[in-house]
């Protein structure tokens, strides 16, 4: 069929902020999706909520709106904008929802919007649960045993009819929210409770446990003619239990034979075809291991984190043929991108083996409690090619910038065989290493099996590695041992320690002399049978190399920034993307290097070249070695990128843009400090050390409170304030927990205005798109506070200042690009917080609210452009006539036990916009693109420390005046009766019911106010059960008093008509 | 122990012997399924052929029932890695021991993608395994370039007639080398069928007027088949309704005088899709086919094309004019592949009059 004629200007909704379970993979999808119907002429309107991505590019998309993802928001852009069709299919779970409500509610229809992609009828018989058991009994696929209750009470009564354990899963939500395994009542009441609350139906699906069951998953595809075929197949190493995105998966599947792969094939193909799908679809199911018996898990009728995992995997692009298919082709009329002979409808042949490994955050929460689960806690993902296995886990595991590159790198030694086996039962990030040790140790495969109920072929290639290890210990180092060490992906590094006679130098050149190299073969979607026109690369060692020689064009080599994390997320995706398109409009032969799945630049047709590999020195190095670039760019891939400037410049390739001398000067604390004397820029004094003692001693001669953090880390990993010597203890002590490469430092702690820029200096001239202002007073980090464009408290003096300060520190460090610089200003004076000479978070975003290519100008700079060249006059440019407010979003629900108050390391996993004339406006909209929408109950907590007290004073009144009924704690609530605000007192924690918990419990609360004391992270303390027991039942909770502030100007300036800005415009 | 893939034009591989250690010589082709090698293994059909698995990990679940005839036919197995131990609840042995029982030579440890690539630029070539370290190209030369499959579906037919017992329609089955799953698929549609080996006489099935017939898959040139081409002819003035796969679907082009030729390098995998040209519906199809039907020499008064490659346009199937008579190039039958065109046979017991 060709395409529809009735389609013409096709409105897309992504999938807002990056959190937990929904994160970077809906850009890469959306931004494909939009390339892809661009391409067929289509008028594309996009929403999203999220400035840091790709899709919300005014060359992705013909309109541009960074608005709030509501219904209302929607409703009005509609009327504004007039699409004729709506595509909901590829924001995630989020876009589906919103344009479910919008179908539902009859509103697409009266403005006679089409919804394409795929039918809110199919979306219902996929999304509820009920109407899917139906589905699925009349087609015969079974499905668990299970009820759909809407009661505590309901699901106590199924259970004992089941039996236990029992598996919980509520109804739209993303990430698996919400869900779990309940073992016993008591487990059953509070995942219920729990998952009653977040469905956005109030519908929990109570189900017969199939933990065990190995899990394995379908991606298939179905055009409106009703072909079917299946992208890819993928298996979880871990079995059913826990959750698709937290498990280890493999793409193909290694453990089913034919027979079962077929089954489960044909019965997703039978699947999508009975509910009709056209696009995308991922169909999960959970296969006994020791029968044909298997069980549908769910079907997701829309792009996902799987099919960007198996978009990668294969080559085939889901979400470009995805689009294509909304407008009415079938599958046999796209041709397939990667090959350019065949078509989209065949079916990918993997000759390789794909390992995929969630990045997990509980190297920043390390209160929460790393066990995996039926809910998503991960936030992003790596993923590794090789043509083994082992070699395709090994690369994996190096690529997640974790301190890990070996099976050896969790230590479990010093545990004994009882406690091995304990920590066996464990599931959490750390079960393949363990697995490991007790290979070591000579337990059987088969107890690990019964306790793991892992795969046997999987422990058995954790077996062949655990066994390279034991040979590398004690054997001498042969060519042919190297051989077998590398063909399974062993490092240098890890050779070299194993080897313990060896250093890494030697091992590699004992690697060059004997040519022992890695060689690059290319994921062509068909396993060879037809030549493929995409060079999109993986290394292998002892085979041929089959990556093409290029040469005549300059050629740069673009880092990318690896998987998302806390810290550093799909911002530095965006800049790497545009790096790499900015070189190419510049004539220059682009090669991509990057580890992530879910990303725009792992797509095959950004760069001239991608290489899927470990972001290593090793692995980068290797590919140097073939390609052979003029120069590489570091200065967009985040601290990944930065850290390996170093190698690559002992192994004579140029860096573009600011030396790397220049990086180091600005992050190593001396050479920093002379050159802020040299440029005489104030900033808090401080001191750098390595020992606790040493800390104890600066932080003393400084005063109480410091601020105390590791060098080169982003996102302030490990960064604390600390307010006594007892603290410097503890702090230290985390932090010294991973070996530090670098001088801890420890800095008065200044509470002011924090004020952010970024800056392009082309080496003469720099130019500053806009000037950020932190609602937060420093001690929050600058990720985590809301972000204001233009700064619109400061004086024309400080900005000048600002001004003037950036143009001195970005020459003395002779800034070729991009310079991210952190100021405070306080008492009319300047200082500096930090300098960081490469591309950071906000480039997106003030890139977006000024309409100025930062990353473009910046590459363009870095190859000699000048400011004055590209049309710019050089410093700060003209303000925006409109308020631009960047609100952090966090995923603490998805996270037990996770400390929520805020402080100088970063916990926020995404943000989103909120833009309008009036800054009341811009924040009431950033508030409700965060998800806090209020109010509800009109009742509230305030329980603060004693030196917010008078400005929580305040804060109350303004609530009180909205019409909030406030319940304070006792020292609190009597400050605020004083003050003249009519706070009810409530009992602490431990004291006699009621108290501020069964207030919580109540699901009466709309907001919980609540300023930590000193000392975070204890798990007892009232002020942390608050905040958690707030958080996980679903109540907004502030806990800085400048956060609560902003949130009652927010809803003091409440409105249902919004100025809605074309960004695309801008 | 090494062995070596040596190749008609000179190319060498070096690897691990697997299986039986006695040297071969044969046609090298390539399949690109990513589970099935158990099935590929046992497929008739590659008689006279050494077959390389793109699939870079075999053996994964090992040895299981899942067995298309009873011993494995290639003359050599070539693999990137043969997994040190099989996993699965149905596993009985390893395919190292499969292979040595059965007397089947393989090499483990090369560069498959290469030796693929190779392939597909320069056609299907011959090749010999060898263990012998010393060997002579020049002297092997001759042998490889002599090396012709033959007529392999001798070798590969069944000895005698047996029969499937069923109480729905009678369907004679020429074995040129069947999949078992054929004849599984339409025992499981009630058919009663009777397995004939390849050289009957036309007359002897004919007189048991069966309901129809069913052309089996088999390995070889279709032009190596002569008097069997013969038979077919007379089946196909029968009348009686037929439905041929692969080889079988070529012995009817050639009964009925079209012509076949060569492809390059085949089509040997699980993710083929071929249009059925009535419905324009794809279907991603089971092949295994290194000779296909010209359908540009095709006399429309005798036979259309009723399915055709979406990948390289070459015919799929073919529906005979006047006659209950239509035949596939790929694999209803699957084992292993897809099973999405499963149908076929349905529509096969149709033609015979539907089910009783």
């Amino acid at each position: 069929m060709p395409k529809r004629s009735d389609i013409k200007k096709v409105m897309v909704i992504g999938s807002g902020p990056i959190v937990i379970g929904q994160a970077a993979e809906f850009d890469y999808a959306g931004t494909q999706a939009c390339r892809s119907l661009k391409e067929e002429g289509m008028e594309v309107c996009l929403v999203n909520s999220n400035p840091a991505t790709i899709m919300t590019d005014k060359e992705i998309a013909d309109q541009v709106y960074i608005e709030p993802l509501t219904v209302d928001v929607l409703k009005q852009i509609i009327i504004k904008e007039k699409p004729d069709s709506l595509l909901p299919t590829l924001g995630g779970q989020a876009g589906l929802n919103l344009g479910m409500e919008l179908a539902e509610s009859g509103f697409l229809a009266e403005q006679g919007v089409k919804l394409i992609g795929t039918t809110a009828e199919t979306i219902f018989r996929a999304e509820d649960r009920q109407a899917f058991k139906d589905t699925m009994e009349k087609l015969g696929e079974p499905v668990a045993a299970s009820l759909v209750v809407n009661t505590v009470e309901d699901g106590i009564k199924f259970t004992n009819t089941i039996g236990y354990p029992v598996v919980l899963r509520p109804a739209y939500t993303l990430g698996g929210s919400g869900g779990g395994i309940a073992h016993n009542q008591a487990e059953l009441v509070e995942i219920l409770t729990n998952g009653l609350r977040l469905s956005r139906v109030h519908e929990v699906l109570v189900e017969r446990c199939i933990a065990g069951w190995k899990e394995i998953e379908y991606e298939v595809m179905r055009d409106a003619a009703g072909n079917c075929i299946t992208v890819c197949n993928m298996e979880n190493i871990d079995p059913v239990g826990v959750h698709t995105g937290d498990s280890i998966v493999v793409a193909p599947s290694q453990t089913l034979g034919d027979k079962e792969y077929q089954m489960l094939r044909t019965s997703a193909l039978r699947i999508i075809d009975e509910l009709g799908i056209t696009g995308g679809c991922n169909v999960q199911y959970a296969l006994h291991p020791e029968s044909f018996e298997y069980c549908v898990i769910e079907v997701n009728p829309r792009v996902s984190r799987s099919s960007a995992l198996a978009s990668k995997a294969t080559g085939y692009p889901i979400a470009k043929v995805a689009a294509k298919i909304a407008l009415g082709y079938t599958l046999d009329e796209i041709p397939n991108a990667i090959t350019k002979k065949t078509f989209a409808s065949f079916e990918p042949m993997l000759d390789y083996c794909v390992v995929k490994i969630p990045r997990l955050p509980f190297d920043k929460f390390i209160t929460a409690t790393r066990k995996l689960t039926t809910q998503m806690k991960a936030t992003g993902e790596v993923m590794s090619i090789c043509n083994n296995f082992e070699g395709a886990l090994m690369k994996a595991i190096r690529s997640l910038e974790q301190h890990v590159d070996s099976l050896m790198s969790y230590d479990f030694c010093d545990m004994t065989d009882e406690e091995l086996n304990e920590a066996l039962t464990v599931v959490d990030d750390r079960r393949i290493y363990c697995i490991a040790e007790a290979l070591r140790r000579g337990v059987s495969y088969e107890k690990i099996h019964d306790i793991t109920q892992i795969d046997i072929w999987f422990i058995d290639k954790i077996k062949i590695l655990v066994e390279m290890e034991q040979r590398l210990a004690n054997e001498e180092l042969t060519v042919e041992l190297l051989k077998e060490a590398k063909r399974i992906e062993f490092p240098d590094n890890v050779i070299a320690d194993l080897n313990g006679k060896m250093t890494e130098e030697e091992v590699r050149k004992m690697r060059y002399d004997n040519g022992i190299v890695a060689a690059y073969k290319m994921v062509d979607t068909c396993a060879a049978e037809f030549d493929a026109m995409t060079p999109y690369y993986y290394s292998v060692y002892g085979s041929e190399n089959e990556a093409a020689e290029t040469s005549g064009r300059k050629k740069v080599l673009v880092l990318g920034s690896g998987p998302i994390r806390i810290g550093q997320g799909v911002e530095f995706d965006y800049c790497s993307v545009h790096a790499t398109w900015a070189f190419a409009k510049e004539g220059w032969e682009t090669v991509i290097v990057n580890n992530n799945p879910e990303t725009v630049s792992t797509d095959f047709d950004i760069a001239d070249k991608l290489y899927f590999e470990p972001l290593t020195n090793e692995d980068v190095e290797s590919i140097v070695n073939l390609e052979k670039p003029d120069g590489a760019i570091v200065q967009f891939g985040g601290q990944t990128a930065i850290k390996l400037t170093e190698h690559l410049m002992k192994i004579g390739v140029p860096i573009l843009g600011t030396k790397a001398e220049d990086v180091d000067a600005a992050e190593d604390r001396e050479l920093f400090d002379e050159i802020l004397e040299k440029t005489q820029i104030p900033r808090a004094a401080g001191g750098t050390v390595f020992t606790a003692e040493e800390a104890k001693e600066v932080a003393n001669r400084l005063g109480y409170p410091v601020l105390v953090r590791p060098s080169y880390v982003l996102g302030g990993q490990g960064m604390q304030i600390a307010f006594n010597d007892e603290e410097i203890e503890k702090f230290m002590d985390i932090i010294n927990q991973i070996a530090q490469d670098h001088p801890i430092l420890v800095d008065k702690y200044l509470q002011g205005k924090e004020i952010e820029v970024d800056a392009i200096c082309d080496g003469e001239n720099i130019l500053i798109p806009g000037i950020m202002e932190h609602i937060e007073r420093t001690g929050i980090h600058s990720g985590d506070s809301i972000s204001v464009y233009p700064a619109h408290t400061i004086t024309q003096d400080i900005k000048d200042k600002i001004v003037d300060y950036t143009e001195r520190l970005a020459k003395a460090l002779h800034v070729l690009g991009m310079i991210n610089i952190q100021f405070i200003a306080m008492d009319g004076e300047v200082y500096v917080i930090e300098v960081n000479p490469r591309s950071s978070r906000t480039v997106p975003y003030i890139s977006k609210v000024t309409g100025i290519p930062i990353v473009d100008l910046a590459a363009k700079a870095i190859l000699g452009h000048k400011i004055t060249d590209m049309g710019y006059k050089p410093g700060l440019q003209p303000e925006a006539d409109y308020i631009a407010i960047k609100m952090p979003v966090f995923s603490f629900e998805k996270l037990r036990g996770a400390e929520i108050s805020l402080g100088p390391e970063m916990k926020s996993t995404g943000e989103c916009l909120g833009i309008a004339k009036t800054f009341e406006e811009a924040l009431y909209k950033a508030f409700l693109g965060a998800g806090v929408v209020l109010p509800k109950h009109k009742q509230m907590i305030i329980t603060v420390k004693d030196a917010d007290k008078p400005e929580a004073l305040e804060v109350a009144k303004r609530f009180e005046k909205l019409g909030y009924k406030i319940y304070a704690t006792r020292s609190t609530a009597k400050f605020l009766q004083d003050g003249g605000v009519d706070a009810l007192r409530v009992n602490k924690i431990t004291q006699e019911s009621p108290n501020v918990m069964d207030l919580i419990l109540g699901h009466k609360i709309d907001l919980v106010i609540d300023t930590p004391t000193q000392g975070h992270g204890d798990k007892t303390r009232d002020g942390f059960l608050i905040r958690r027991n707030a958080i996980e039942t679903g109540i907004n909770c502030i806990t800085a008093m400048d956060t609560a502030v902003a949130l009652a100007t927010s809803l003091e300036s409440a409105t249902t008509e919004y100025t809605l800005v074309d960004v695309a415009t801008i | 122990m090494k062995a070596f893939l040596i190749l008609e034009d000179g190319t060498v591989f070096e690897g691990t012997s697997i299986g039986s250690t006695r040297e071969v010589v044969s046609e090298i082709v390539f399949n690109t399924s990513m589970t099935g090698y158990l099935e590929v293994l046992t497929d008739p059909s590659y008689a006279g052929q050494a077959v390389c698995m793109t699939y870079p990990l075999i053996g994964n679940y090992g040895i299981t029932d899942d067995m298309e005839s009873g011993r494995p036919w290639p003359d050599g197995f070539i693999v990137r890695e043969l997994s040190r131990i099989p996993s699965n609840f149905r596993c009985k042995g390893t395919i190292q021991d499969f292979l040595v029982k059965h007397d089947i030579p393989g090499i483990a440890g090369i560069d498959t993608r290469a030796l693929t690539k190779i392939l597909r630029d320069r056609g299907t070539m011959n090749g010999m395994i060898t263990t012998n370290e010393n060997y002579n190209f020049e002297e092997i030369k001759p042998k490889l370039q002599a090396y012709a499959t033959g007529d392999v579906v001798s070798k590969v037919t069944c000895s005698e007639k047996t029969v499937l017992n069923g109480t729905g329609k009678k369907v004679a089955l020429l074995d040129f080398g069947a999949k078992k799953n054929i004849a599984k698929s339409l025992n499981d549609r009630g058919c009663e069928v009777t397995i004939y080996p390849a050289h009957t006489k036309a007359e002897e099935i004919l007189k048991t007027n069966p309901d129809g017939i069913m052309l089996s898959n088999g390995p070889g040139d279709p032009k190596d088949c002569g008097p069997i081409i013969d038979e077919v002819r007379k089946l196909y003035e029968s009348d009686t309704p037929i439905f041929a796969i692969c080889l079988g679907h070529q012995l009817m082009a050639l009964a009925t005088g079209a012509d076949t030729h060569k492809l390059k390098y085949g089509h040997r995998g699980g993710n083929h899709p071929v249009k059925d040209l009535q419905t324009g519906r794809v279907y991603i199809s089971s092949q295994n086919h290194g000779y296909v039907v010209d359908t540009d020499k095709l006399d429309p008064k005798v036979a259309t094309p009723a399915f055709v490659n979406v990948n390289d346009g070459t015919n799929e199937g073919l529906k005979y004019t006047g006659k209950n008579i239509f035949t596939v190039q790929f694999h209803p039958e699957a084992c292993p592949g897809p099973q999405d065109s499963g149908y076929l046979f349905d529509r096969f017991i149709e033609m015979m009059g539907g089910a009783k």
